[in-house]
């Protein structure tokens, strides 16, 4: 593709393009997001004829995929992660942006503000092409597998629509993809109701994996089932990675469900990327104030250990109409604690590099500090002790 | 559990249903006599166009016979005015009603299901349009313009090369039927469809580079059977019966033949004096109408996957 690399296109000092993804692309990068947007525009008046707004569901998230890491990606639900997800499959049109896949741009829409040029979008033969190597298991298990076919046909379906016009190969290729994730061969011909929740995901993902792709997005593939069973396709997911050497993109609200799967974790609040690291520097030491409170949410197994929380006061704003600047300034700790600075309300942090390969988009990211974090777990009063 | 496939598990499940299986004896054997009807007649050795003036009186035609001319050469009858043998007209009556209403539901639910799923899965321009199709032949008065276009169309008809009389009659019927039939049906396609293409196992297949067909026919339209099946045995018996409610009105098929319908509309005349003419091809509606209800409700049951086996 003569135009993935156009270097107009992408200029590295721009603004808009986090920093992290910037410059040279490494060799090894299967998957590349450069500021995508994507805007559900929320129609009035007469007709639903004028826009009268717009959820930001995402706005302006830029990171790249190694080939063979996971990349997890948090946050609060409504926060735009799944909708992430289902763009960069182009499940959903993007609203501007641009993604790569192994080579292949699959779009290229021109932001507002940007020099006007003819968006670019992979040809249907390419994107089907695309497809092939770049599946997505979901996060319902009931409501992603069609009750009207049996698991032979949900499985052997991307083969077939991808060439694979043979039954017995086909079949033979469904049974082999069974094993791997565990399930009966002798399940074929069984129906999807005639599963359960873990079963069927494990259908979800056996489907993913008959077309052999390298890269797959898990949108919140064990949010939807039993806890016990959630680390059973856990380990599920990580056995295969290593076995073919998959690329995860792991969409989760669970931090520690992402921890087990994740090499690296993104942070998503209301649209945007607020901190980006490795799993380890990310849970040890946390660089953006949203990421802290998160994880001081995680629940403690131990009941006789007393853990403090910081608790975020108020909802997450409407994604349709954000907070200026820092859109974390509304329910930020720091900020309090550093006494309101006015540069949080009127500047927009961008996502920054702060050495060891951790970024965060946090004008104060180096301000957090163990003290830091214990005074605000101090002044969150009383309620933040675990129940005994 | 030894792999079957979704046709056996249903036939099986068919099966063990007794009520369906009743009701699809009844439908076969009304639809042989359908076909074979003019060959039992002429077992029978009698047909509707044999006029038996013997069998009627003189004066006004009374069929001589206690209720209405019933003997051992005639089971169930003789008309009035005639003394045409009621049994070979239902025989002969069963196959118009069934041939017009069995094609004009199949294309009612051809074109319903076929523009109900285009319209529910394009969106924007083409379902507006296909959206405004639909109310603005659903908001025709009918039973005015089948009335008032019959003449015209069938001669119409008859120009394009369509043999004059019933046979260009019954084609008016069946195209007017489906004509004005197909929007309910769309509607109800559309709106399931609307909800199917929303869930992530449509956009799973989307996922895995399945094209627009694919998506359309082999994933949304499997779990439109339960929906259309059930409209679609409501519809026959609705249509057998607005086919005679026509013949009723003078739009349908003209004597000497006959249908279910213009057995009804002329038993109307003697019903105080001779009430089996009205009950005969009654009952054999009611027999029919039910069968297909009935057999309609077992098969949605039996086709739902999540039904007990």
């Amino acid at each position: 593709m003569t135009e993935t690399r156009a270097p107009n296109t992408l200029t590295p000092s721009s603004p808009a393009v986090a920093p992290g993804v910037a410059g040279a692309v490494a060799p090894d990068t299967l998957l590349r997001v450069d500021n995508l947007v994507k805007h559900f525009e929320i129609r009035g008046g007469l007709l639903g004829m004028s826009r009268v707004g717009a959820v930001k569901a995402v706005d302006g998230v830029s990171f790249s995929v190694r080939r063979g890491e996971a990349l997890g990606l948090v946050g609060e639900s409504g926060c735009g992660k799944t909708t992430l997800g289902k763009v960069i499959l182009r499940l959903l049109p993007a609203t501007s942006g641009r993604v790569e896949m192994d080579g292949q741009v699959l779009f290229d829409i021109p932001a507002r503000g940007e020099p006007r040029r003819r968006p670019v979008y992979a040809s249907n033969e390419a994107m089907k092409k695309v497809r092939q190597n770049m599946q997505v298991v979901f996060q319902d298990p009931y409501a992603s597998l069609n009750p009207r076919m049996s698991v032979g046909e949900l499985v052997g379906e991307g083969p077939l629509v991808h060439g694979m016009t043979d039954k017995k190969e086909r079949e033979a290729l469904v049974r082999d993809m069974l094993g791997r994730v565990g399930l009966n061969q002798s399940h074929i011909h069984r129906y999807p109701h005639e599963f359960s929740g873990g079963q069927r995901q494990r259908i979800g993902i056996a489907r993913a994996l008959a077309l052999h792709p390298a890269f797959i997005v898990c949108d919140e593939p064990v949010s939807a089932l039993d806890v016990s069973i959630q680390s059973q396709v856990l380990n599920l997911l990580n056995d295969l990675q290593a076995e073919l050497g998959l690329t995860y993109l792991f969409i989760a609200h669970n931090l520690a469900v992402v921890e087990h799967i994740s090499d690296r974790v993104g942070v998503m609040y209301l649209g945007k990327l607020v901190e980006m690291a490795n799993v380890d520097d990310i849970y040890a030491n946390p660089r953006h104030p949203y990421t802290v409170a998160l994880l001081s949410a995680v629940p403690e197994p131990d009941p006789h250990r007393r853990k403090k929380r910081i608790i975020l006061k108020g909802d997450i704003p409407s994604p349709a109409n954000p907070p200026s600047g820092c859109r974390f300034h509304t329910r930020c700790w720091l900020r309090e604690q550093l006494g309101r600075p006015e540069r949080c309300t009127t500047e927009e942090p961008v996502l920054r590099a702060l050495g060891s390969g951790q970024e965060s988009a946090c004008h104060f990211a180096e301000e957090i500090s163990p003290e830091a974090v214990a005074s605000a777990v101090a002044s969150s009063g009383p309620t933040v002790t675990a129940e005994p | 559990m030894v792999g079957r496939s979704l046709r056996e598990i249903i036939w099986a499940r068919l099966r063990r249903d007794r009520v369906a299986m009743i009701c699809l004896v009844i439908l076969v054997v009304y639809y042989l006599i359908g076909i074979l009807g003019p060959v039992v007649a002429g077992i029978l050795n009698d047909s509707p166009y044999t006029l038996h003036p013997d069998l009627i009186s003189e004066m006004g035609g009374k069929p001589i016979a206690a209720y209405g001319g019933i003997s051992a050469a005639h089971p169930l009858g003789v008309e009035w005015g005639t003394g045409r043998d009621i049994l070979a007209q239902l025989l002969f009556g069963l196959r118009i009603s069934l041939v017009i209403s069995t094609v004009a539901t199949l294309m009612t639910v051809v074109l319903g299901v076929v523009i109900g799923i285009v319209a529910g899965y394009s969106r924007g321009v083409t379902d507006n349009f296909l959206g405004r199709l639909m109310d603005l032949i659903l908001a025709f008065p009918f039973l005015l313009i089948v009335m008032s276009l019959s003449g015209v169309l069938t001669q119409r008809l008859t120009q394009l090369g369509v043999p004059e009389g019933n046979a260009s009659r019954i084609l008016y019927l069946i195209l007017v039927m489906s004509f004005f039939g197909w929007p309910y049906l769309a509607r109800i396609v559309r709106g399931q469809v609307l909800s199917l293409r929303e869930r992530e196992f449509v956009e799973a297949s989307v996922a895995m580079g399945a094209g627009r067909r694919r998506i359309l026919f082999s994933e949304i339209l499997p779990n439109l059977w339960a929906p259309i099946l059930v409209y679609a045995t409501l519809t026959l018996p609705n249509y057998i019966g607005l086919e005679a409610a026509l013949s009723f009105l003078g739009v349908g098929v003209l004597p000497p033949d006959v249908t279910f319908g213009s057995m009804l509309a002329n038993s109307v005349t003697y019903v105080n004096v001779v009430p089996t003419y009205l009950f005969i091809p009654g009952t054999a509606l009611v027999i029919l109408v039910v069968s297909f209800n009935l057999l309609g409700d077992s098969l949605r049951d039996a086709l739902d996957p999540k039904g007990v086996h």
